[in-house]
């Protein structure tokens, strides 16, 4: 292409140049290789990763396959492992913060783009995405200070009280739960979901708007029924980017959510998750197949984060097929 | 050009000169978390005094271990004495012998939080035992409540707080577990991190002293330095001889120097449940571990010198930041056994 342009351009007797050392200096083609190889690199480092997860995971591969999914026990003195209690618990975690986090986060998200003044929109868009900021010890610190006393104290009896019935919130509450983990994580993925939602919304043509409210619909419709459909593409995108956080959480959570390898229904029980367990348990580790099976519980957080990656995809390609425009 | 080939060979030469310098006698070692305090103090001070760089990090003992047998350290540091198969793989993959040297002691204490009571209680071996197997489950079961007649015990659930982390202070707990009840020798065992039947877990020290200080009712394991530092509660804990005895310094020191007579050669002792009197139950050692063999001869005398050094005048410094020193007829026996470097 560059070549077909200083052809048509050079208007003299110069011949058009095709060397290589000619096309590299033409910007063109530089950003192609550039741009490439940088592509090209990321993808390298997920392989590479993937390829030395799996390599470094072979003595318990081997010795459990895949009964290491569904093993509930994790005994490093007998050596016996399995992954299903951080799994659960990870899941758990991950899903509670979204529960808590995206009603939320896409409220603020809402009122910022579409309802407040301008000035107050920037500003408090400002203070939100610094809480992105903030290092995850530091939620750790709030959760220890703050949620789980508040949990123990004010919210479980509360639970036990009213919906005590219910499974979800059975048994003695610690104040280190599933519960207090999952407030600590929709807290961390708030700032993600309400900046990237925002922008979103903002990104609406104004046309949308106009043609909803010309239609007679009121100011919440307009928005409810027609921008944010509009938008939801990208607002699953957030939610997804913010799960992708919550999944890999590691210190806020170990911090929080008791440490307890068990499996239990109720959200009031303390529990343990794939990135709690390998922070606590990898520098002390001294038998190779201890340090591998942490390494293989390494590879199912990737698989597990892969896959909701993968049914993240096919809803966005569902739902955008289905009404809204991509 | 002619500028640029100066400055090129300017700074070749400084940092020629630069890894020279590093280069002479610098020691480097990894390993436990417990002792860093302590061994951060004495390579500083040693190497002030001697003009020695012994250069250490606290990545864990586990990976003090693997990094010594890897040859990535000059020594390692372990709060648990490295087993057979470690050291099979340290000959193995050396081709040489790797020694112990104990350095200084630990102490782990039960603490506690149940509303009401604040003296000391007294913990029968077999209460701290079926506790944390989950068996004693209410603060006014007998065996607690025998122990310390003229407390009121509450009828409430005994919330259990335990590490989360591997580390060096649940392997002394659990030592101390096994010997005290064959239950968890056989369910549970020993090591830095196990498979605890109850209780919940909080990473480290602040961790498991935060749990405990905010959950009525319940009770958890820490370093003696920390409690002492923090001004915490904590128990009485009976010794195989059968006393309540408080953690403190001596007591620790008194537990090493009963287990000294019948200390084997290379100091791979457990010396929890130690005979005497004076005993505290629940210490341990906490080792470097050196290889038998120094290719370099000034990493080799920087090393025996500082050994030397630690076993006199660092023995000295410990109390000033809570560790325990050695009692005379280990530090006797150490400094015998450095003569085996090569």
């Amino acid at each position: 292409m560059a070549t077909a342009t200083t052809a048509g351009m050079g208007a003299g007797p110069k011949p058009a140049s095709r060397s290589f050392s000619a096309r590299l200096i033409q910007g063109d083609q530089v950003a192609h290789v550039v741009t490439f190889l940088f592509a090209a690199t990321v993808l390298l480092l997920v392989t590479l990763l993937v390829i030395i997860l799996w390599t470094h995971s072979a003595l318990p591969r081997a010795k459990f396959g895949l009964s290491f999914f569904t093993g509930r026990t994790w005994d490093p003195v007998a050596e016996d492992f399995g992954a299903a209690p951080f799994v659960y618990g990870t899941l758990v975690t991950s899903a509670l913060a979204l529960i808590l986090g995206v009603p939320l986060g896409l409220g603020a998200a809402i009122f910022l783009a579409e309802l407040a003044p301008p000035k107050i929109s920037d500003g408090l868009t400002f203070v939100i995405e610094l809480l992105a900021a903030v290092p995850s010890v530091i939620y750790g610190l709030l959760g220890i200070f703050v949620i789980v006393p508040f949990v123990r104290s004010v919210l479980g009896p509360v639970l036990i009280h009213t919906l005590g019935w219910l499974p979800l919130f059975k048994g003695p509450c610690y104040g280190v739960s599933f519960l207090a983990a999952g407030l600590v994580l929709a807290i961390m993925i708030l700032p993600f979901i309400v900046s990237v939602s925002r922008e979103v919304l903002l990104a609406v043509p104004t046309d949308q708007r106009e043609a909803a409210l010309a239609l007679g619909s009121t100011r919440w419709e307009s928005t409810w029924k027609v921008v944010v459909p509009y938008a939801m593409t990208g607002i699953m995108g957030s939610v997804f980017l913010a799960l992708a956080r919550a999944l890999g959480e590691t210190m806020a959570v170990t911090m929080v959510v008791g440490n307890v390898t068990e499996i239990k229904t109720s959200l009031l029980a303390p529990g343990y998750s794939i990135a709690a367990v390998i922070a606590n348990e990898f520098t002390e580790a001294t038998s190779d197949m201890y340090l591998q099976a942490l390494i293989e519980l390494g590879l199912v957080l990737f698989l597990v984060t892969f896959i909701l990656n993968g049914l993240a995809r096919l809803l966005i390609l569902f739902t955008s097929r289905r009404g809204g425009t991509a | 050009m002619r500028n640029l080939v100066r400055t090129v060979f300017a700074v070749a030469v400084v940092l020629a000169l630069a890894g020279a310098v590093t280069a002479q006698g610098q020691l480097n070692g990894a390993g436990a978390s417990f002792p860093f305090p302590i061994y951060s103090k004495w390579f500083d001070v040693y190497g002030k005094a001697k003009g020695a760089q012994i250069n250490y990090q606290s990545v864990g003992s586990g990976a003090g271990i693997r990094q010594v047998t890897a040859g990535t350290v000059d020594f390692g540091a372990s709060d648990g004495p490295m087993n057979d198969d470690q050291i099979a793989q340290f000959k193995k993959d050396r081709g040489m012998d790797i020694y112990h040297f104990p350095t200084v002691l630990g102490a782990v204490v039960p603490t506690y939080n149940i509303p009401g009571v604040s003296s000391d209680l007294n913990f029968t071996q077999a209460a701290i035992a079926g506790i944390y197997l989950g068996k004693i489950t209410k603060w006014n079961d007998p065996e607690i409540a025998n122990a310390n007649k003229g407390v009121k015990l509450p009828a409430d659930d005994i919330v259990v707080v335990h590490r989360s982390d591997g580390s060096g202070t649940s392997y002394i707990f659990t030592d101390f577990l096994s010997k005290a009840s064959a239950d968890w020798k056989a369910k549970v065992g020993v090591n830095a991190s196990v498979n605890w039947p109850v209780g919940l877990g909080g990473k480290g020290n602040e961790g498991v002293s935060g749990l405990v200080k905010q959950t009525p009712n319940s009770i958890g394991y820490v370093e003696l330095i920390y409690a002492l530092q923090n001004k915490m509660p904590f128990g009485n804990v009976q010794n195989a001889s059968g006393a309540f005895i408080k953690a403190s310094l001596d007591s620790t020191t008194a537990a090493a120097a009963g287990a000294a007579k019948d200390m084997p050669a290379d100091f791979r002792v457990s010396i929890t449940n130690a005979p005497g009197k004076t005993a505290y139950p629940i210490c341990s050692f906490t080792w470097l571990l050196i290889p038998a063999k120094f290719s370099d001869a000034g990493k080799r005398d920087t090393l025996k010198g500082f050994l030397n050094w630690m076993l006199a005048d660092g023995q000295k410094m410990t109390q000033d930041l809570y560790y325990a020193p050695l009692p005379k007829e280990v530090v006797q026996k150490e400094l015998k056994a450095i003569g085996n470097i090569q």
